[in-house]
C-alpha cells in the first residue's frame, strides 16, 4: 500500500491520522463527559451521572467518587465478574476489609442492605440494590501464578489477566502499591459455604443482573472484570460490565432514614454514625 | 514425695531441637521469624484462647498471608492439618502439619477498638484489641497499617449457617490443645493473643498461650 496524503510519514500526517480517530465509539469504553453516554438505565437521572463506562472482560478501571454517589454495576450479558476494592480518598490506609464486612453484620453473603466496612469501624458503602444474589466476599480474586497454571498466562497484558494484577494496576495508578491491595470482593459470581466449611461456586444469575452501592465516604473505586477464581471452565471466559455512577442525595438521606433498604441493622447504623462522626469532626461547620 | 518445680518440657507437636520457647501473656502481642523447615507449635494453655495471626515472607513483607487465597485454594474456610497458609501470590508461607482441635478460623479477622463499637457498643471503644497488638508488634519490623489484612484465628470457631449467618461461637479447643505450623519459607509470624472480652472467642477470659519453635532433625524430617 502506498503512502497517501493521510500517511503518517510526516508530523502533520501523523497528527491528522491521530485526530481522525477522535469521536469513535466502541463497545467497551468510558464516556466523557459521563452525560454523553449513548444509553443509561431508565431509572438513572441522566443529568446527575458522573461515570458511565463499559469495561471489557479482562480489563480494569478506577475512579474516585464522592460521598453520596450511587454506583451501579450491570452484568449485561450475564458472564461478568467484577472484583472490587474501596479505599478512602485521601486516607487510603482505610479500605474495604472483607473480614469485618462479613463478621460485623453477622452475614457471609453480600446482598441488599449489606454494609461494606473498613477495619476502622466505619461504613464505606452499602449494597442498596441487588438483582443477582451471586456475590463473593470470601474467595478473593485470581493470581498471576494461578492464571498462568490455569490458562497459560495471567499478566495484565495477557489474554487471561489475573484479578490481582489488574487491581494492583488500578491501585498503582493512584499512587498506591502492593501493600494497599488486600483481599477483594467480587460481584456476579457467587460462592456458598456448607456446614463443613467447604466452598461451592454458584456461577452467574444470568443476563441483566445489577448491583448498586451507595458510597458513604469519598472513595477510590478500583474494579477489575475478570474470571472468578473458582470458575470451573477450562477457557478464560466472560463478558463486559456496565458501570454507571450518579449523585444520589435523596437515596443518601433515605438510607440514613431507614427508608432505602429498610431499617438498618444496629451494627450498620453504628458504622454509619461513626462515619458521620468522623466527617463532622473534620468539618469547620 | 516432692512436687517438682521444674518447667514442663516444651510441648512441641513436632519433635526437634528447641529454637524458641516463650509464653505470651494474656492480651499481649508476639512475633518471630520462623526459618524455613522449622515448626511453630502454638499451645492453647488454658483452652479456648483465640490467637490472631498474620504471616509475611521475611524476605519481602509485601508477600503476606491472604485469607481469600488460602480459602479458595483449599476450597474451605476451615484450617486444619494439611492446610497451606498462602500469600496473595498463591505461594505457601506455612503449612499446618499437626492439629489437636480440627477447626481454626479464616474469616473472622481481628477485633479492633473501632469494630468493637459496631458489634458491642460505643462503651467498648477503650478496651484493648487485636489491631493494636498487630500495629505495635508489626512496627518493630517496619510494618504499618497498610500491612494489616484479614488474619487467621487459631482455636477460634466461626461457623456459617445455610442462610449465610455467621458468628464467633463457643470454641472447640481445650487446655493444652496444640496446632503446629511448618514454615515453607522464612516467615515473619505476627500474633495477637486476643484480648476480646465481649464474645466467646476467649471464653470471655483472655489467657496465656505458649509458642515453641522446633527444628526437626534431618533424620526426622526425612
Amino acid at each position: 500500500m502506498t503512502t497517501s496524503t493521510n500517511g503518517t510519514a510526516t508530523t502533520a500526517g501523523a497528527r491528522a491520522h491521530a485526530r481522525a480517530q477522535h469521536g469513535r465509539v466502541v463497545p467497551t469504553m468510558r464516556h466523557v463527559p459521563a452525560t454523553s453516554a449513548p444509553s443509561l438505565p431508565d431509572d438513572v437521572p441522566a443529568d446527575a451521572v458522573t461515570w458511565a463506562e463499559t469495561v471489557a472482560f479482562g480489563r480494569y478501571t478506577s475512579l474516585a467518587l464522592a460521598r453520596g454517589t450511587r454506583l451501579r454495576l450491570v452484568d449485561v450479558a450475564g458472564d461478568a465478574c467484577v472484583h472490587l476494592l474501596l479505599h478512602r480518598a485521601g486516607a487510603p490506609h482505610e479500605r474495604l476489609n472483607t473480614a469485618d464486612t462479613v463478621k460485623v453484620p453477622w452475614q457471609a453473603y453480600l446482598g441488599t442492605g449489606h454494609p461494606l466496612l473498613s477495619d476502622a469501624g466505619r461504613l464505606l458503602a452499602t449494597v442498596v440494590a441487588d438483582t443477582s444474589g451471586r456475590h463473593d466476599a470470601l474467595s478473593g480474586t485470581t493470581t498471576l501464578a494461578g492464571n498462568t497454571e490455569r490458562y497459560g498466562a495471567g499478566a495484565a497484558q495477557s489474554a487471561s489477566p489475573a484479578g490481582r494484577e489488574l487491581l494492583l494496576l488500578g491501585a498503582l495508578k493512584h499512587g498506591l502499591g502492593p501493600r494497599d491491595v488486600p483481599p477483594s470482593v467480587s460481584f456476579f459470581k457467587g460462592v456458598r459455604v456448607d456446614d463443613a466449611g467447604r466452598l461451592t461456586p454458584t456461577g452467574s444469575a444470568g443476563p441483566g443482573a445489577f448491583v448498586d452501592l451507595l458510597l458513604q465516604v469519598d472513595a477510590l473505586v478500583v474494579l477489575a472484570n475478570t474470571a472468578h477464581p473458582m470458575d470451573e471452565r477450562a477457557r478464560f471466559t466472560g463478558t463486559p460490565v456496565d458501570v454507571v455512577a450518579w449523585r444520589a442525595p435523596d437515596d443518601f438521606a433515605a438510607l440514613a432514614g431507614d427508608a432505602l433498604v429498610g431499617e438498618l441493622a444496629p451494627e450498620h447504623r453504628r458504622a454509619l454514625e461513626n462515619t458521620q462522626h468522623d466527617l463532622t469532626a473534620r468539618s469547620p461547620r | 514425695m516432692t512436687i517438682l518445680s521444674m518447667p514442663a518440657p516444651a510441648p512441641a507437636l513436632v519433635p526437634g531441637a528447641i529454637v524458641l520457647d516463650e509464653v505470651v501473656a494474656a492480651r499481649a502481642p508476639w512475633s518471630a521469624v520462623v526459618a524455613a523447615g522449622d515448626v511453630l507449635t502454638i499451645v492453647d494453655l488454658e483452652g479456648n484462647q483465640a490467637v490472631d495471626c498474620l504471616l509475611y515472607a521475611a524476605a519481602d513483607t509485601t508477600v503476606r498471608y491472604s485469607a481469600a487465597e488460602t480459602i479458595r485454594r483449599q476450597r474451605s474456610i476451615v484450617l486444619t492439618t494439611g492446610s497451606a497458609l498462602r500469600a496473595d501470590t498463591g505461594e505457601a508461607l506455612m503449612t499446618v502439619v499437626a492439629d489437636e482441635v480440627g477447626v481454626h478460623d479464616t474469616i473472622g479477622g481481628a477485633c479492633s477498638q473501632e469494630s468493637n463499637t459496631l458489634r458491642y457498643g460505643e462503651h467498648t471503644r477503650q478496651q484493648h484489641a487485636c489491631v493494636e497488638n498487630f500495629l505495635l508488634e508489626g512496627a518493630r519490623w517496619g510494618l504499618g497499617k497498610r500491612d494489616l489484612v484479614p488474619n487467621i484465628n487459631w482455636f477460634m470457631n466461626v461457623p456459617v449457617d445455610p442462610d449465610g449467618a455467621l458468628g464467633i461461637v463457643d470454641g472447640l479447643s481445650a487446655p493444652g490443645k496444640r496446632v503446629a505450623l511448618r514454615a515453607d519459607v522464612d516467615t515473619l509470624v505476627l500474633v495477637s493473643n486476643c484480648p476480646q472480652v465481649n464474645n466467646p472467642c476467649n471464653g470471655f477470659n483472655p489467657t496465656p498461650v505458649r509458642m515453641v519453635v522446633t527444628r526437626p532433625s534431618a533424620e526426622a524430617a526425612r
